[in-house]
């Protein structure tokens, strides 16, 4: 195996991974009180697993994370989004109406913050995972890049 | 005043600056022809230009162009890159004039446009009269969070931001429609190797040819 010369590269990015997966938490859980959301925290999760991608070897990747779960993912993440819809159409609300979830007066957010974190969970799952789709299905065509590749 | 003047200035300089970068890294992109030189310039633009949003005080925007632009859509561009061979083919000579032209026209039909633009964070300007104040006015009574954007997105445009996920889960799909999941061609390229006796000495020739013939 030629893994000798990325070694720093290797050692480097096994301690970035963690922070990199925990600033997209921080990403999504502090969306309400500065920049990011779903989107972004969806992408930056994708960006650690290609990370680990790259400097362990995409099946490695696919082990830690398997194709079969990423697509699944993706698809949950669109239908717990759906869902909140249908969840606020089942209070009597309008499709999507945070305020109908708990049956709030309009003074009171607890509707409308909890239906935010739940639509923003749907997009973290459905980014991420449609990525890492994306992801795998380019990348599985050559199972490790070469050298000479670069 | 003065401050204020000041303070314009050097924001001006620091835009004029980001632009001139922005500037040049798109010409060197038109007039390279390795992939991958490309492929790192592209990303280097998503880059500057999310700074350059981040000067103009579009922070959501800067963070997603910095996500998108500059992490996953220059990873994803390897990976297409790798499928193909690593250079662009060289333009016939007369070939660029139609594109040189349309660009040309529209670059001059922008500027002429760019005349009627207000200023920069102008508070009179319809942007900032209207729906946008009323979201700013209402936002805190309605939804009591305190980031309009993500009250925008999440609870004014809820139907909008839906629409978005679906339209990224779609994209995820199509390509895996197009290309496959991964998972069978990854085994095949594995397989394909294993059998290999020498991997470092037989495996570039061979396989670099098998490749060539997919």
């Amino acid at each position: 195996m030629n893994s000798d010369h990325h070694v720093i590269l290797r050692v480097v990015s096994k301690m970035l991974l963690p922070i990199i997966v925990m600033f997209a938490f921080y990403t999504q859980f502090h969306g309400d009180f500065g920049p990011g959301g779903g989107f972004q925290a969806g992408i930056i999760i994708a960006v650690g697993v290609i990370l680990y991608a790259l400097i362990a070897g995409v099946p490695a990747a696919m082990r830690a994370v398997p194709p079969a779960f990423t697509r699944s993912l993706a698809a949950i993440g669109v239908m717990v989004y759906a869902g909140v819809g249908y969840w606020a159409m089942l209070k009597g609300g309008n499709y999507l109406e945070y305020q109908a979830l708990f049956n709030e007066p309009p003074g009171e957010h607890h509707g409308q913050h909890i239906g935010i974190m739940v639509i923003e969970l749907g997009v973290l799952f459905g980014v991420s995972g449609a990525m890492l789709t994306i992801f795998y299905a380019f990348a599985g065509r050559v199972a490790e890049i070469r050298d000479k590749d670069w | 005043m003065t401050g204020v003047l000041e303070g314009d200035i050097g924001i001006a300089l620091v835009n004029i600056l980001l632009l001139t970068v922005l500037f040049v890294v798109a010409i060197a992109i038109a007039r390279l022809r390795n992939l991958f030189a490309i492929v790192m310039l592209s990303g280097i633009y998503s880059l500057v230009s999310a700074t350059w949003y981040v000067v103009v005080d579009a922070v959501d925007v800067a963070f997603t162009e910095a996500a998108v632009g500059a992490g996953m859509s220059t990873v994803v561009l390897l990976g297409a890159m790798l499928l193909t061979s690593r250079t662009a083919k060289p333009d016939k000579k007369f070939a660029r004039l139609g594109p040189l032209l349309v660009v040309i026209a529209t670059g001059v039909m922008l500027i002429y446009a760019s005349v009627d633009l207000p200023a920069l964070g102008d508070p009179n300007s319809p942007v900032n009269q209207g729906v946008g104040l009323t979201y700013m006015q209402i936002n805190w009574a309605d939804t009591g969070i305190p980031n309009v954007v993500t009250s925008v997105l999440g609870s004014y445009r809820g139907f909008d931001t839906l629409g978005e996920t679906t339209v990224v889960f779609l994209a995820g799909l199509a390509v895996a429609l197009l290309l496959g999941f991964g998972e069978r061609s990854l085994a095949e390229s594995i397989r394909r190797e294993g059998n290999l006796p020498d991997r470092n000495a037989a495996s570039g020739a061979e396989a670099g040819k098998e490749e060539d013939a997919s």
